[in-house]
C-alpha cells in the first residue's frame, strides 16, 4: 500500500530581501505518512511546518527534494497529486464577502466538479460541521470558530485522500475544538489520511498514530507516538513547569537541539 | 485534469468575475457612464460643434469610437488587476486556485474573460450613451466587435500580469495612472494623428493604443489613421506576447509562490 506521503530530503532556502543569504527553512527532511494514518507534524514556531505543507500543496517552490503523493511525484504530476489533497491552511483564506455555500461550490469548481454534484455536497458539509443555517450569510459575519470550520469544509468539498490541517483549531474554544476532534476522528474511520499540525499537543496525543517533530528544518523525532513518547527522559524541565508527557518531549527535543 | 473538468473550472472563475461585476455594479459600471457622459457633453457637444469636421465626420462621431475605446480599456485592465491582486493580497483566496488541480492556462483564461465581459458590457453601454449625444453610424459592425473584444482581451491580459506582479496596492494604480492613461489620451482618441508634425505622427505609432482607437474607428467610419489590417496584427502580436508572459508568471510562480 503506497505511503499518503513520501517526503525525500526536502530543502527550502528563502531568498534574502537583499539578494545574499537567506533563510534555510527546511534542511533535508525525509518524511513518511502512511495511508489511513492520523499524523501529528509538532515544532515551535518558525520550525519549518507550514514551509512544509506549502511545498506539499504546491504554494512554496521547493529549492531541492522529492515530494511524492500516493506515489505521485507532485513535480511531474502535479495535478494529479493536488486532486488527492485537501488543505486547510493557518491563516483565514476566503474571501469574506462571500457566503459559506458559494465558498465551498466554487471551491468545488476548481477541482472540476459541477454545481449539480458540488451543491448537495456543499450542503452536507456545512450541516455535518454546524454551519447549515450560515449557509447563505457572507464569511465576515462569521465567527473565528466557524471561519475554521468553514475552511475543513472547503478542504474537503472534493473529497480528498489526504487532508492537510495547518493548525486548525488556532484560536477556538475548548468545546468547539473537541467537537472537531471528533469530527476529524470520523474522517479517519472513513479512510482519509490526515496531516496535522498543532500547538495543543494534548490534541495531538489525543488524535495521532504518527508524530513527527521538527525544530529548524531538521526532523528531530518521528515514529508511533508510544515511540515519541518513550524519549521522554523523565527528569523534569529546566523551568520545573510539568506538562502532558508530549509536551515534555516536546521541549526536550526543541530546545536541546 | 481532463478537459471537461477544466471547463468546469473555467466556468468557476468566469462565473465568479461575471457575479462580481454584477454584485458591484456601482464600483464596475456606473463611472464609466459617468465620465462619458461628460465627455460627450463637453467634448462632443459642447467644444466638438466649434471644432467642426474631421475626415469629413462631425467630431462628435469622430470621438464616439475613442471614448468608448477609452472604457473598454481602463475597464477591462482594472477589472482583472483589482480582482486578481485582492485575491492575492487582501484575502489571500487565490489560494483557493492555487491549491487546485486547474492549471495555469486556466486561471489566465477565466480571469481574462471576466475582464472582457466587463470591457464588453461597458463599451456597449458607453455606446448607448452616445445615443443621446449623436447617432454613429456602423461602417463594419464585425470590425467593431472584433476590436471591441481584441481590445478587452489585451488589457485584460495587461491587467492580469499587473495583478499577479504588484506587491503593494500602490503597484496596481501606478501602471494605470502613468502608463495607461497617457497611453490611451496621446493614443488618438481626441484627435486625427494626421493632425500633429511629422515627428509626433512616427511616436504616435509606437503606441499600441494607437491601433487599438484606429481600428475601432475604422469600424464605425470607414477610414482610420492606419490600416485595419496593420491595428489588428499589432493587437494580435500583443495579445500573444503579453499571453506568453503571464504563462510564464504562473507556471513559475513568479509573484505568487514564496
Amino acid at each position: 500500500m503506497a505511503n499518503a506521503l513520501t517526503i525525500t530530503n526536502l530543502r527550502k532556502r528563502y531568498a534574502a530581501q537583499g539578494g545574499q543569504g537567506g533563510t534555510e527553512a527546511l534542511k533535508g527532511v525525509s518524511l513518511t505518512v502512511p495511508q489511513g494514518d492520523f499524523f501529528a507534524l509538532l515544532g515551535p514556531n518558525g520550525a519549518g511546518k507550514t514551509t512544509l505543507i506549502g511545498v506539499v500543496t504546491g504554494l512554496v517552490n521547493k529549492t531541492d527534494g522529492k515530494v511524492k503523493v500516493f506515489d505521485i511525484d507532485i513535480d511531474t504530476e502535479p495535478e494529479e497529486a493536488r486532486t488527492m489533497i485537501g488543505v486547510c491552511g493557518q491563516e483565514i483564506n476566503f474571501n469574506p464577502f462571500e457566503k459559506p455555500i458559494d465558498i465551498l461550490v466554487n471551491q468545488a469548481g476548481y477541482y472540476g466538479i459541477p454545481r449539480k454534484i458540488a451543491l448537495p455536497r456543499a450542503e452536507k458539509l456545512l450541516t455535518d460541521l454546524g454551519l447549515g443555517e450560515k449557509r447563505n450569510q457572507t464569511g465576515l459575519k462569521l465567527s473565528g470558530g466557524m471561519k475554521r470550520r468553514l475552511m475543513i469544509a472547503r478542504a474537503l468539498i472534493h473529497e480528498p485522500k489526504f487532508l492537510i490541517l495547518d493548525e486548525p483549531t488556532a484560536g477556538v474554544d475548548v468545546e468547539l475544538r473537541r467537537s472537531m476532534w471528533e469530527y476529524l476522528t470520523t474522517l479517519t474511520r472513513a479512510g482519509i489520511t490526515i496531516l496535522l499540525t498543532t500547538h495543543y499537543l494534548e490534541e495531538a496525543e489525543q488524535l495521532a498514530k504518527h508524530v513527527a517533530i521538527i525544530n529548524k528544518g531538521e526532523i528531530v523525532a518521528n515514529g508511533t507516538m508510544d515511540e515519541v513518547l518513550a524519549l521522554h527522559s523523565g527528569a523534569p524541565s529546566k523551568d520545573g513547569y510539568r506538562g502532558g508527557k508530549l509536551e515534555e518531549v516536546f521541549v526536550q527535543l526543541t530546545s536541546t537541539t | 485534469m481532463p478537459f471537461d473538468k477544466q471547463f468546469v473550472s473555467y466556468y468557476t472563475i468566469l462565473r465568479k468575475g461575471i457575479v462580481r461585476i454584477f454584485r458591484i455594479w456601482p464600483q464596475t459600471l456606473l463611472p464609466s457612464l459617468m465620465t462619458s457622459v461628460l465627455y460627450f457633453a463637453v467634448f462632443g457637444s459642447i467644444l466638438g460643434s466649434r471644432i467642426g469636421l474631421i475626415g469629413g465626420v462631425p467630431y462628435i462621431l469622430f470621438v464616439v469610437p475613442g471614448l468608448v475605446m477609452l472604457s473598454v480599456i481602463t475597464n477591462a485592465y482594472a477589472d482583472v488587476a483589482t480582482t486578481f491582486f485582492t485575491s492575492k493580497f487582501f484575502s489571500r483566496n487565490i489560494d483557493e486556485i492555487l491549491v487546485s488541480p486547474t492549471p495555469p492556462w486556466i486561471i489566465i483564461a477565466g480571469f481574462v474573460s471576466s475582464g472582457v465581459v466587463r470591457g464588453v458590457i461597458v463599451g456597449c453601454l458607453v455606446l448607448l450613451v452616445s445615443l443621446f449625444f449623436a447617432l454613429p453610424s456602423v461602417a463594419h459592425p464585425f470590425i467593431v466587435f472584433l476590436f471591441l473584444v481584441l481590445s478587452s482581451l489585451v488589457f485584460a491580459l495587461g491587467g492580469l500580469i499587473n495583478g499577479i506582479y504588484a506587491k503593494g496596492f500602490d503597484g496596481i494604480s501606478i501602471v494605470p495612472t502613468f502608463v495607461l492613461t497617457p497611453l490611451v489620451y496621446l493614443g488618438g482618441v481626441f484627435y486625427s494623428i494626421k493632425s500633429l508634425p511629422p515627428m509626433w505622427q512616427q511616436v504616435s505609432a509606437l503606441n499600441p493604443v494607437f491601433y487599438i482607437i484606429n481600428g475601432f474607428r475604422y469600424g464605425f467610419l470607414g477610414f482610420a489613421d492606419v490600416s485595419v489590417i496593420t491595428c489588428f496584427l499589432v493587437l494580435f502580436t500583443l495579445a500573444l506576447i503579453l499571453l506568453g508572459i503571464n504563462w510564464y508568471f504562473l507556471q513559475k510562480g513568479l509573484g505568487l509562490k514564496q
